[in-house]
């Protein structure tokens, strides 16, 4: 008993910092999204109910926000760790200029965000003077030149996910390398013997060989495209609604501060949908990886 | 399917930039190794054994030289066609396969009119399974099995395609004590049954001496020696070999021929007839010694252990290499444990001796004694 209140004691910082701002935060906003017309002022609301919800899910601009982001999140999670796992493949059989690849590659990770999307700009955005780089490269070819900012929905979209396929890539590529180096060679080696093609080496060693890698990064990649918003706005500024590409986290930002700003209940109720999609997608996918993750 | 080495020879660019030159893995290979026998190719950690594995199984290809099998030249055939079986030390078992799976694999690969049927190939695992006697963990994966099982497994999954040579590199490395001597009664038995040719390394010389037909000997990657196991320990070629073999090692003096004897110190030890005067190594082995009141060879005795059937005699002589000597005795010679110095008779063909330059044996006529 001794021995158990002193372990208590020592885990009492770390407790009571997460209770203060992880567990009190979250029951707080579940609360909030149940008070209508909460007063964040005055503390006051009208009344308990579903109302807050009601009105999110009718609001255009979160119906707009829910498709962007799942948009984003089926187009970039394959695409960026597939593509991811792809060159981490290319990264590992080379022999010659290996760490300066793995250099480059990981560069993105650390650049600032803001940084990158000031670069997507210069590439991507029609100026009065330019129309930069991207389309005088379709002028080349004989295209005709698309408005990558501030044009049609389908190319402001293929920016969006073209630059979070980009951010994300390093760092799964970082994970992937790893996984695909430790994986023993005297499993390829008996393979070779054994006059495996390089295609089964793949699909029946190497891949469930990673598999717990990979499977951390498709729910990890879930969770963070779900959670998409600085990116968006570094492309396309602060107002996303205006600019129709807004996510749900820049909706409930907007509701807490934006311009239409002051509402936490309805921020609260977009926030808690939010968590009911991204718990569902992690449940749905720890289900599946049960089936073909091995864990060795 | 006999194994045929011509001049096989293996470098690998330096890593030390101070020394440039090329390592020498395995050194000019020239031998052949008969069919359907079980060898072993021995010799210290780091001597090329493994490579001269991988360069006959196709994972490494040689710098020069050739390898055949029987009459056909695979030396430039890819590992995959070579059609031989590889155990590999770490066995290398695919740890998300069940036993059945990992046996299966190597049949799943065959392509054209080979290919196999799920049953077919499902029949064949389970003959290999029933053969290294796991057929009844066929759905085990490998994590769950002892090391020994592992082992069996491995030579299954080896043996399922039907290979033409079986490789094994240090079979018996991973396992304990105990489970190492049955495995390689295992061994011994599987290579019986099956009769393919097979070779494994190790470098523990009791595992060599014990199972094979025919043992290799090689050190820093060259070629010192091959034979029945018993052939090589009653007649080493050099030094190395007969240090090499044999518990308790043979023992090593510092000595001299002169006038056709052997001296030891200052007494004429034993006579060997042909052999020019010169400084030499003498070997001999724990066996060679009798106990002998008159014998011609003195040493300070230390201690007697008693190991049932037999004595060991443990004494000192100040020119043995080794801080003490290891005589076995038969345990019917009565010995005064009390002394401080015991006296040995020779026994000739126990008893070899070394050129102190080339470290090569100097023989001597043992029949006119």
């Amino acid at each position: 008993m001794e021995r158990n209140g002193k372990a208590w004691l020592y885990l009492l910082p770390a407790l009571i910092f997460l209770g203060v701002f992880m567990v009190y935060p979250l029951v707080d906003v579940f609360i909030y999204s149940f008070e209508e017309g909460y007063n964040s002022a005055s503390g006051t609301s009208f009344g308990t109910g579903l109302y807050n919800f009601s009105y999110v899910l009718h609001d255009t601009y979160f119906l707009q926000a829910v498709k962007n982001t799942f948009l984003m999140v089926i187009i970039t999670v394959p695409l960026s760790t597939g593509l991811a796992l792809l060159i981490s493949l290319g990264l590992s059989s080379i022999k010659a200029l290996k760490s300066a690849f793995q250099t480059i590659y990981f560069l993105p990770y650390v650049t600032n965000t803001l940084a990158v999307g000031l670069v997507f700009m210069i590439l991507f955005k029609k100026t009065a003077y330019t129309d930069g780089l991207v389309n005088l490269l379709i002028h080349w070819f004989g295209g005709k030149s698309v408005d990558f900012i501030d044009g049609p929905y389908w190319a402001k979209m293929f920016v969006m996910c073209f630059y979070i396929i980009w951010v994300v890539l390093p760092f799964k590529i970082l994970l992937l390398t790893s996984a695909l180096a430790s994986v023993n060679e005297n499993y390829y080696s008996a393979a070779r013997v054994d006059g495996t093609s390089p295609r089964r080496i793949f699909f029946r060693i190497t891949l469930p060989m990673i598999s717990p890698t990979v499977f951390y990064l498709i729910i990890t990649g879930f969770i963070g495209a779900f959670k998409e918003y600085s990116d968006a706005v570094a492309l396309f500024g602060t107002d996303l609604n205006a600019a129709g590409m807004n996510t749900i986290v820049g909706y409930v930002y907007d509701m807490l501060y934006g311009d239409s700003g002051g509402y936490p209940s309805y921020a609260a109720a977009a926030a808690i949908i939010l968590f009911a999609i991204v718990l569902t997608i992690t449940v749905i996918n720890l289900m599946v990886g049960r089936k073909h993750v091995t864990y060795a | 399917m006999k194994v045929t080495l011509q001049h096989l020879t293996k470098k690998f660019p330096s890593r030390d930039k101070k020394d440039p030159r090329d390592v020498i893995a395995v050194n000019d290979f020239d031998f052949e190794i008969p069919d359907g026998k079980l060898i072993g190719l021995l010799g210290p950690s780091g001597c090329g054994k493994s490579t001269v594995l991988n360069m006959i199984c196709g994972l490494l290809a040689p710098t020069s030289g050739r390898i055949f099998f029987d009459e056909e030249d695979v030396t430039d055939l890819p590992a995959e066609e070579r059609g031989v079986g590889m155990v590999f030390q770490n066995y290398a078992l695919y740890p998300h396969m069940t036993v059945l799976q990992n046996i299966m694999f190597p049949l799943g690969n065959f392509k054209g009119d080979k290919k196999l049927s799920k049953a077919e190939m499902r029949a064949r695992a389970e003959e290999v399974a029933r053969l290294v006697q796991i057929d009844q963990l066929l759905n085990r994966k490998p994590g769950e099995m002892s090391g020994g099982q592992q082992q069996r497994v491995a030579i299954a999954r080896a043996l399922v395609k039907m290979p033409r040579i079986l490789l094994m590199d240090e079979p018996l490395s991973n396992l304990d004590a105990r489970l190492r001597l049955q495995t390689r009664e295992e061994i011994r038995r599987i290579q019986n049954e099956t009769g393919i040719t097979t070779i494994f390394v190790t470098h523990d010389q009791e595992e060599a001496m014990s199972i094979s037909d025919m043992i290799v000997v090689m050190k820093d990657g060259i070629f010192q020696e091959m034979g029945r196991p018993q052939d090589v320990y009653d007649d080493p070629k050099n030094l190395f070999v007969a240090k090499f073999l044999g518990t308790p090692a043979i023992n090593v003096f510092d000595a001299e021929v002169r006038d056709g004897m052997l001296r030891i110190g200052d007494e004429a030890v034993l006579s060997v007839p042909g052999v020019p005067d010169q400084p030499v190594w003498a070997g001999i082995r724990p066996e060679g010694f009798i106990p002998d009141p008159e014998g011609p060879f003195t040493a300070s005795l230390d201690r007697v252990e008693v190991m049932g059937r037999d004595y060991s005699i443990i004494s000192r002589h100040p020119a043995c290499e080794a801080p003490v000597i290891r005589s076995i005795i038969d345990s019917t010679i009565k010995i005064d444990t009390e002394a401080e110095t015991i006296r040995f008779r020779l026994k000739p063909r126990k008893v070899h001796i070394f050129s102190k330059i080339t470290e090569d044996r100097l023989y001597f006529d043992e029949a006119a004694l």
